[in-house]
């Protein structure tokens, strides 16, 4: 490979991930490496996210159900079985091949279909997914859940960071060379125009049903890391506000941009703990999620296309200025309509 | 002559409104068939029925002698049957160049070949190769849909109103490019500009309330002026 041809956003990000490294060095406190930890996992949550969002169109209310998968999979296999490397990978196998194969169904329910069939769908099927982990008390321990002991390796905060900053970024760069791909391309099509994708020959279904599979099965990688920061799980990992924060991440980073949603998971995550943490300082902070609202307000009114999707189009040629556009024709279809 | 594409008695629904009522055309090989009628005739339909964004609810569609009649667009499409609608049909969101790798089913000798071919012919595509489709003007965005349906081996286009909304001037860079395109490959033309249509056209049919109601040479049409104000409004 000649280093000419990497291009300058890849230099950017691999400079970040390296400061990222260097962080447990300068900040060896638990609490803000467990931060950290929580940004990394939420990230790698929201781009799974932005993969179905933004990138194909597809809007889920019920993503978090495969999160939830994740993280009772290694949890359950974890508790049953040695707290090894060995159960922890065959709990990753599970976590995967499960969460592969619910994608799988629910997309090929329902992505034939308009894409809120999709949204409602899966919102029904997390739903379902958070009372079977309810009854089944034998199994998930039901709404108080349960902790679970940790392979030797992970007990450690710094040794846990290193493995999620470098899930993290092994999978920032999979998946951003899975959109860049040809496949990506016919997903961004997907996006833009179905109609007009399928007439250039494209069986827009397989493509969809694909792209919800890898969603499926990173948000569910998500779910392990999260179970097994927290050694402990509960019937939270498949409550829909986790959804509505993923969306919340990936909207307020810059949605079909994937580095905006760890962007976003990042803004997110700092707000909750500072804010909560100025409740010594006026009451008001008590109720920080009143002050987050405001600022996700602000967010949406002067960057319109999150984040990093409005530095993007301020300073090149793309991407999402199209989505504004599209945004736009759809509004003016609306009013000619009308 | 032999047909490329024949359409019998194709009758078609767009919800529960009756749009097409007795379709019927033979497209030869080699040549262009222009579609005419006025506003609301039917003619966008006919050319979205054939491509299977609408389902043919009676008659037979059949192209190189296949029925394909109902069949997903994605398999018509894969048949050898490129569209470009009325619309354009461009991604917004996408670059000329992604636009262009999109349509390219594959990137091989040949559809490098086509697309080189495409970018000599409207240079402004090579210009603006990392501009989003979006950001484009109205020609250049025709440009790049007429570019996208050429640039695979198809054995017909299906071109939908190309000089619809555009500059006199463009309209005779699209009109000069589909002539080149023509000796290459077979072409449906449904186009509301008659002077752009008599340049192109072999062949005509009139649509006239969902049906095919007079047809023949594009060169009899120009001297027969009873049919054109019958028909098209043209004195």
């Amino acid at each position: 490979m000649n280093l000419r041809n990497v291009d300058k956003s890849t230099w950017i990000y691999l400079i970040a991930s390296l400061l990222l490294f260097m962080v447990p060095f300068i900040l060896t406190g638990r609490s803000m490496q467990f931060i950290f930890i929580q940004i990394f996992i939420f990230a790698i949550f929201a781009m799974s996210y932005d993969i179905l969002l933004g990138f194909t169109g597809i809007i889920s209310f019920g993503h978090v159900m495969f999160f939830g998968i994740g993280a009772y999979s290694t949890a359950i296999t974890m508790s049953k079985f040695d707290s090894t490397i060995g159960s922890f990978l065959f709990g990753v196998v599970i976590a995967v091949i499960l969460a592969a194969f619910v994608s799988f169904i629910v997309g090929v329910l329902t992505l034939r279909l308009k894409s809120h069939f999709y949204a409602m769908l899966t919102l029904a099927l997390a739903g379902l997914f958070l009372v079977a982990a309810e009854k089944w008390r034998t199994l998930t321990g039901g709404n108080d859940g349960f902790t679970f002991r940790l392979p030797e390796i992970f007990r450690d905060s710094q040794s846990m960071y290193m493995f999620c900053l470098l899930s993290l970024i092994l999978i920032f760069f999979g998946l951003r060379r899975f959109t860049k791909s040809p496949f990506g391309r016919v997903l961004m099509a997907i996006r833009e125009n179905e109609n007009r994708t399928e007439s250039l020959g494209y069986k827009i279904v397989h493509y969809k049903v694909i792209a919800s599979v890898v969603a499926g099965v990173v948000a569910s990688f998500a779910g392990v890391l999260y179970a097994l920061s927290l050694r402990f799980v509960n019937t939270g990992v498949f409550a829909t506000d986790l959804t509505i924060d993923v969306l919340l991440m990936t909207i307020i980073g810059g949605v079909g941009t994937l580095v905006g949603p760890i962007l976003g998971a990042g803004l997110v995550e700092f707000a909750h703990h500072w804010l909560s943490g100025l409740a010594d300082v006026h009451w008001i902070f008590e109720r920080w999620i009143i002050l987050y609202g405001t600022v996700y307000i602000l967010v949406v009114i002067f960057f319109p296309l999150g984040i990093v999707g409005t530095i993007q189009s301020r300073f090149s040629n793309r991407p999402l200025k199209g989505l504004r556009d599209n945004r736009k024709a759809n509004e003016n279809k609306g009013r000619r309509a009308s | 002559m032999e047909s490329l594409l024949e359409l019998k008695q194709v009758e078609a629904f767009i919800q529960h409104y009756h749009i097409l009522h007795d379709i019927s055309f033979e497209v030869p090989k080699s040549e262009v068939t222009v579609l005419l009628g006025r506003n609301g005739a039917g003619k966008t339909t006919t050319l979205r029925t054939i491509m299977g964004l609408n389902q043919v609810s009676k008659g037979t569609v059949r192209f190189k002698g296949e029925e394909i009649s109902n069949r997903s667009t994605h398999q018509i499409a894969k048949r050898g049957i490129g569209y470009v609608p009325e619309d354009q049909g461009i991604f917004n969101g996408l670059t000329v160049g992604e636009n262009m790798r999109v349509a390219m089913k594959k990137e091989d000798e040949e559809t490098t070949k086509r697309m080189e071919w495409v970018l000599e012919l409207f240079p402004d595509l090579k210009k603006f190769w990392k501009k989003e489709g979006g950001q484009l003007s109205g020609g250049q965005k025709q440009m790049l849909a007429i570019s996208r349906a050429y640039v695979n081996r198809n054995d017909l286009l299906l071109i939908d109103e190309p000089s619809k909304g555009l500059a006199p001037i463009i309209v005779d860079k699209v009109t000069e490019s589909i002539q080149q395109m023509k000796e290459q490959t077979t072409i449906v033309l449904v186009e509301q500009n008659f002077m752009m249509a008599s340049n192109i056209g072999d062949h005509f049919y009139i649509i006239d309330d969902g049906a095919t109601v007079h047809h023949g040479k594009m060169e009899e049409l120009k001297e027969d002026k009873i049919t054109m104000k019958k028909y098209l409004g043209i004195a």
